[in-house]
C-alpha cells in the first residue's frame, strides 16, 4: 500500500499538498474549526463510493461531495439558530457510514487511510494546480482572514465581504482535503491539515512564523511519513499522521521548557 | 451623518428593538445606554449591516465607519502580533508603515508592545489597538461598543480621554455604548436610552434622570457626575 512515484511531477505532488495543508490549517486552527474540518473530510467517502459505482474518476466524486460539504458548513454558519458543530457532526458521520457501505475490502481501506499505487498524469496535474490555487489564496487573502478572525464585524466595516471570504476559505479547505485523499484517505487527511498548524500555534510568535512552521511540519510529516511507509511497508497515511503527531508532542515538550 | 427610521431587530421570538428612530449629526457624539439585553449591541450590528433588520438605516454618502466591538471572535492565544494585525490594513486601504507608527503613537501603544502576540496585551492596550486599526481606515465615524469594559480605572480614564481628543481634533462622529453613566454625562452630546420597551433620546441632562433611568432599567440607578 505504498505510493509509487513515477515522475518528478509526482514527487512534487506531496510537497505541494503538504505546503497547502500547512497554510490552510493555520486559519482552521485559529478559527476553532478543527472538529468541523476533520468531519468535513469524511464527506469525501460517499463521493468516492458514488463515483466508483458510476464508473467515473473517484477524485471527481470526492471533490464534488467536498464542495457541497463545505457549502453545507457555510450555510449552517449563516444560521445563528443552528448549532453548527452538532449538525456537522451528525451529517458527516452519516456520510462516513454511507460511504463505508458503498465500498468494500481493500478499496475501503485505501479510501479511508490512503495509499494507492501509481499516480495518473491527470491526478498529478490536478494536484499541482489545486495546490498552487490553495497556496495563492492563503497568501493573497491572509490579511483579510486575520481581520475576520479578530472580529467579523470589524472586517465588515473595513470593507471585507465576510460571507464571500468565509465561503472561499471553506472551499479552499475542502479542496486541500481532496489533495491529500490519495496519500492519507478520507479519515486522516483532516489530521495533516490540523496537526502541523496546531504545532505551529504552540511555537510561533507571529503570523508569518506560524505559517512557516506549519508548512515545515507538514512537509516533514509528509516526506518523513512517506519514507517510513516505504521502509516499513506500511500505509503512507497512518505514518504521515503519526509523524505529525510525534512532532506535535515534541512541540509541547519544547513549549514547556 | 446617520438617520435611523422605524428600526426593528428580531432574534427568534425576541424583538429587542422595535420601531426605533433617531438621527446623529456630523461631528456629534451619541451615547447608547440601557440594561443588559436591551439591544444596544444589536443596534450597532444592525446599523453596520451585520444583522438583519426592518426599517431604514441611512448613512451619509461619505461615511467611513471605524468599529470597535465589545466581543471578539478570537482566541487570545493565537500567534498574531499587534503589528501583524495593523499591517492587514495595508491590503484594505492605502496605509504605510509611517501611518502605522504614527497611529500607534497617537493612541499611546508603546513600540515594545507591537511585537507581542495580541493576546498578551493588557485590556487597555488591546482596546487601543482596536482603535488604532479603526483609525487606519481614515474613518469619520467611530462606533465603540463598551470600549472600557474590563479595563482598570486609570485605563478607562485614558481611553475616554483619547476618544474625546480624537473627536475634537479629527471631527469624528462618535457613537458609543456604555454602562458608565458618569462617562456618558461627560462625553455625550445626546443619549439614546433603550429599555423597558421604550427608547428615548435627548441631552444627558434630560435623559439621565432618576425617573427615566428607573423606567428603562427597571430599578434605581445611581451614578456620580464628574463634571470637570
Amino acid at each position: 500500500m505504498t505510493t509509487t512515484f513515477m515522475t518528478t511531477e509526482a514527487l512534487l505532488l506531496p510537497i505541494a499538498m503538504a505546503t497547502a495543508s500547512g497554510l490552510v490549517g493555520c486559519f482552521a486552527v485559529m478559527r476553532r474549526m478543527t472538529l468541523a474540518g476533520d468531519a468535513l473530510s469524511h464527506v469525501a467517502l460517499p463521493g468516492i463510493g458514488i463515483a466508483i459505482a458510476l464508473g467515473i474518476n473517484p477524485l471527481l466524486g470526492a471533490v464534488t461531495m467536498l464542495f457541497f460539504g463545505a457549502l453545507l458548513v457555510w450555510a449552517l454558519e449563516g444560521q445563528a439558530r443552528v448549532a453548527t458543530e452538532t449538525i456537522v457532526g451528525v451529517v458527516f458521520s452519516v456520510a462516513l457510514a454511507i460511504g463505508s457501505m458503498m465500498a468494500s475490502g481493500e478499496e475501503l481501506i485505501e479510501t479511508l487511510f490512503g495509499g494507492a499505487g501509481v499516480l495518473g498524469r491527470g491526478e498529478v496535474v490536478f494536484g499541482l494546480a489545486a495546490s498552487c490555487a490553495v497556496v495563492a489564496f492563503i497568501l493573497t487573502q491572509k490579511n483579510k482572514l486575520v481581520v475576520m478572525l479578530v472580529s467579523s464585524d470589524v472586517a465588515r466595516t473595513a470593507g471585507i465581504n465576510v460571507r464571500l471570504l468565509d465561503f472561499l476559505y471553506l472551499e479552499t479547505f475542502s479542496l486541500t482535503i481532496a489533495l491529500g485523499l490519495r496519500y492519507l484517505g478520507a479519515l486522516l487527511m483532516g489530521a495533516l491539515i490540523i496537526i502541523p498548524a496546531a504545532t505551529a500555534k504552540q511555537l510561533a510568535r507571529s503570523l508569518s512564523s506560524m505559517l512557516i512552521i506549519a508548512t515545515v511540519v507538514a512537509l516533514i510529516a509528509t516526506l518523513g511519513g512517506t519514507a517510513l511507509a516505504s521502509y516499513l511497508h506500511r500505509g503512507t497515511g497512518p505514518l504521515i499522521v503519526t509523524t505529525a503527531g510525534a512532532v506535535f508532542l515534541l512541540s509541547l515538550l519544547y513549549r514547556r521548557r | 451623518m446617520l438617520e435611523v427610521a422605524d428600526l426593528s431587530v428580531r432574534f427568534d421570538n425576541v424583538e429587542p428593538l422595535h420601531g426605533l428612530s433617531f438621527s446623529v449629526a456630523r461631528g456629534a457624539s451619541l451615547a447608547v445606554i440601557g440594561p443588559n439585553g436591551a439591544g444596544k449591541t444589536a443596534l450597532f450590528r444592525a446599523i453596520i449591516g451585520a444583522t438583519p433588520f426592518e426599517g431604514t438605516v441611512r448613512w451619509a454618502k461619505d461615511a467611513k465607519i471605524g468599529y470597535v466591538p465589545q466581543k471578539l471572535d478570537l482566541d487570545r492565544d493565537v500567534p498574531i502580533t499587534a503589528l501583524d494585525f495593523l499591517a492587514t490594513r495595508k491590503t484594505l486601504t492605502a496605509v504605510s508603515d509611517t501611518n502605522i507608527s504614527g497611529t500607534l503613537e497617537l493612541v499611546g501603544i508603546p513600540p515594545g508592545a507591537t511585537k507581542k502576540p495580541i493576546g498578551t496585551l493588557s485590556g487597555g492596550q488591546f482596546q487601543r489597538l482596536l482603535i488604532a486599526f479603526a483609525l487606519l481606515g481614515n474613518p469619520n465615524v467611530l462606533l465603540l461598543d463598551e470600549l472600557t469594559a474590563g479595563v482598570d480605572e486609570p485605563g478607562q480614564r485614558q481611553l475616554n480621554e483619547l476618544v474625546g481628543r480624537l473627536r475634537r481634533d479629527h471631527g469624528l462622529t462618535v457613537l458609543f455604548i456604555s454602562h458608565e453613566l458618569s462617562v456618558v454625562y461627560r462625553y455625550a452630546g445626546n443619549v439614546l436610552c433603550i429599555g423597558g420597551g421604550k427608547a428615548q433620546i435627548g441631552p444627558p441632562k434630560v435623559i439621565l434622570t432618576p425617573d427615566l433611568l428607573r423606567e428603562a432599567y427597571g430599578a434605581d440607578v445611581d451614578y456620580h457626575i464628574h463634571d470637570h
